[in-house]
């Protein structure tokens, strides 16, 4: 954990006191609408279909079990009891009052909280691999980093108002969990030489236009990390599209210019500020690290006696192979905590559940949780001898679905039931999936498949990325939905291929079915996933057979 | 508008000059067109010169004049179009422009302290009521995460300091 000093709640104090102004002076009429709402939003505050959303920062998606009562204080105190997590490691309240804002905000700055930069054209929450620190791929913390981005990007003053919003994601393990491929800034830790340093990747992003970002600088040493940044907002600053919101990310820039000229610039403005006062060093770094609190792991071997008895109960034995990944610590594993139960929106927790999971984490996991982007939790540090009462009291709590990874972890966004830009609803097209796909045996048969609905072209939901990939539209005034095949988020990444004709509401869950019985029907074997089959077959197979019966 | 420099107002004594019109006796801002073209004539008065810069000019231009140039007066055409600020860091801190940095356009009180933390000095401010808030504003923060040209200290050498002190 992050442990916030004496200058970083003296700065959420202030920040507060500034956004409670802000709302005096709109509810006296001193701010219209158009002047408070850019202020607003880089408070998290947006104003959707029915009412206020409050989304609240989670840097790097992690959180400390009193940092996860003080969510759950929120949803009881001024939301309706429930909150929802994002894809971008934050949660979102969707039920706020206005003149209430200012007092939920100071509830939560008390716990070291905020929606700073959750929105607006700024930088945003910077994201990670929620198993930073836990698995044993990594070089290094990633958290590390991606703290010394939140300190630099928070309320720059030469980047609050760029031409759109700005996501960057980091990664340290071989294997992609943060998705970096697709941000308008992916970092990829590696070493060269004995020395730590980046990939740096630029100009991805999904949306309406979708590109797989491109790689600018294959190595920068970590000293250099937030001159380079600096040189690639001010490049983008200065020249990213102004005229047109649809037109305005980096990646519209990259791509109109091409990677050649946009790196040439970024290299020409790094030249000129390599040396000055962004330059890291040993002492800065190590004073950052300084602030992460390690956990007080207990020396223990992997198999304990009690985890090894336990495997005899089967429900136990199938979620310990599917939500528990090994850890870098002799005796600890990685629990991921699934809020995608049957017939539930996908990443909601009641306040409940968030308290539930505080419990928990202080009790078997050392206070720490993660939010992952795939919209469930994370017990980073779990000890192996606890995972059987863990798995108990979380199953009491509904929390315990053995389905990460597999087709019933939805990633979806909150669509039209919320969202004032949406086409089509996402949620009740996830329950309904989920409801088709509850059979266990049968979800664990097909295996791994990541299925993301969006419900509308702005894609929070990830569908150009998912294995399946569901876009809801508009079409003669009724939701229809478009599909996609052979998306993937993570080191390869790749955009899906549309399927073919948007199907109504009431088809796409028989559609899906269809394509996963083609699946398990031409798979070489059970060792072939559903993606790999996608690659080898083509779309074309399943496309045949998903409208056959139409 | 009422301008505002270092906190106080103050009365503008420059004069916006059109292309075609005749140079007033007595100092002038003139656009960056009319700078490049006529550059070293207009400094040959006995006037202070400045310039009024578009926001999607390279402020980098700006190098063979930025000794003898009294004002630079940079355009936030909309309060969320940012580009001016870029541009102010540029000047203050590439080419080390020492004269008034004027911000100009849509520019309102929550936006001054970002203004002056990237090296504006003078604010031409849009409400006649912002105009008491520019105290309050630029010091309602003691804490500043990155550096900029404003020279102010940051956290992560602050705790540096304060470590090696203790």
């Amino acid at each position: 954990m992050y442990i916030y000093d004496e200058f970083d709640r003296t700065f959420l104090q202030e920040r507060v006191d500034e956004f409670r102004d802000q709302v005096k002076r709109r509810l006296d009429g001193e701010l219209n609408e158009e002047e408070f709402k850019p202020l607003r939003l880089m408070n998290g505050v947006y104003l959707q279909l029915h009412a206020y959303m409050l989304r609240i920062a989670i840097p790097y998606g992690t959180l400390s079990s009193d940092q996860m009562r003080a969510l759950a204080h929120v949803a009881r105190r001024y939301d309706r009891g429930y909150g929802h997590f994002t894809t971008r490691q934050n949660i979102q309240f969707n039920w706020i009052k206005l003149e209430e804002l200012p007092d939920a905000m100071a509830d939560l700055a008390r716990a070291g909280m905020h929606g700073l930069q959750t929105s607006g054209n700024c930088i945003r929450n910077t994201t990670t691999d929620q198993w930073a620190n836990a698995t044993p791929e990594e070089i290094e913390d990633p958290r590390l980093y991606a703290e010394i981005i939140r300190q630099w990007s928070t309320l720059h003053p030469e980047f609050t108002y760029l031409p759109r919003k700005f996501k960057i994601a980091i990664t340290a393990a071989k294997h992609d969990r943060a998705a970096i491929r697709v941000h308008d800034i992916g970092l990829r830790l590696h070493r060269k030489d004995g020395v730590t340093g980046f990939e740096v990747i630029v100009g991805g992003g999904l949306g309406r236009t979708p590109f797989v970002g491109k790689t600018i600088r294959e190595f920068l040493p970590r000293h250099d990390l937030l001159s380079y940044l600096e040189a690639i907002l001010r490049t983008y600053n200065a020249g990213g599209r102004r005229d047109n919101i649809y037109k305005a990310r980096i990646k519209i820039q990259v791509h109109e210019i091409g990677t050649e000229e946009f790196t040439r610039r970024v290299e020409a403005e790094w030249a000129q500020i390599k040396d000055g006062a962004l330059a890291l060093d040993d002492a800065a770094i190590d004073a950052i690290r300084a602030h992460f609190k390690e956990p007080d792991f207990e020396a223990l071997t992997d198999g304990p006696a009690e985890l090894e008895a336990a495997k005899t109960n089967p429900d136990f034995a199938r979620w310990y192979a599917n939500s528990v990944a090994p850890h870098r610590k002799g005796g600890h594993a990685i629990v991921t905590i699934s809020l995608k139960p049957v017939g539930a929106p996908p990443g909601d927790a009641t306040a409940d559940q968030m308290d539930a999971v505080a419990d928990l984490a202080d009790q078997y996991a050392y206070g720490e949780i993660r939010v992952a982007h795939e919209q469930n939790l994370t017990l980073p540090h779990v000890r192996q001898k606890d995972l059987f009462t863990l798995w108990q009291a979380l199953d009491a709590q509904g929390l315990a679905t053995p389905n990460i990874g597999l087709i019933s972890d939805i990633i979806a966004c909150p669509g039209l039931d919320y969202c004032a830009l949406a086409n089509a609803r996402s949620i009740p097209l996830a329950q309904d999936l989920t409801k088709r796909f509850a059979d266990l045996d049968r979800i664990a048969d097909i295996g791994r498949v990541h299925l993301n609905i969006s419900g509308c072209i702005n894609a929070c939901g990830h569908h150009h990325v998912g294995h399946i990939g569901i876009l809801g539209v508009e079409k003669q005034d009724q939701e229809f939905y478009q599909i996609t095949l052979g998306g993937k988020a993570n080191h390869k990444a790749k955009l899906g291929e549309l399927l073919g004709p948007a199907v109504p509401e009431n088809e796409v869950v028989n559609v899906v079915e269809r394509i996963l019985d083609t699946y398990v029907e031409l798979r070489t074997s059970k060792q072939e996933t559903f993606i790999a089959a996608v690659q080898r077959l083509g779309i074309e197979p399943f496309k045949e057979r998903a409208y056959a019966a139409r | 508008m009422p301008l505002v420099k270092n906190g106080k107002p103050v009365a503008d004594a420059f004069v916006a000059v059109a292309d075609e019109d005749t140079l007033p006796d007595a100092p002038v801002l003139v656009s960056a067109t009319r700078l490049l073209a006529e550059g070293e004539a207009l400094f040959a008065r006995n006037h202070p010169v400045g310039v009024i810069w578009p926001n999607d000019k390279d402020v980098l231009l700006l190098e063979p004049f930025v000794d003898r140039l009294a004002v630079v007066a940079l355009i936030f055409p909309k309060f969320r179009d940012g580009r001016a600020y870029s541009q102010a860091r540029l000047l203050r801190e590439r080419l080390g422009f020492k004269g008034e940095l004027r911000a100009t356009g849509n520019v309102l009180r929550d936006q001054f302290l970002l203004m002056v933390r990237c090296g504006f000095d003078a604010l031409e401010i849009v409400k006649e009521g912002d105009v008491a808030a520019v105290e309050k504003e630029i010091h309602s923060y003691s804490v500043f995460y990155q550096p900029t040209g404003d020279g102010r200290p940051v956290p992560l050498r602050a705790r540096l300091a304060a470590a090696r002190g203790a």
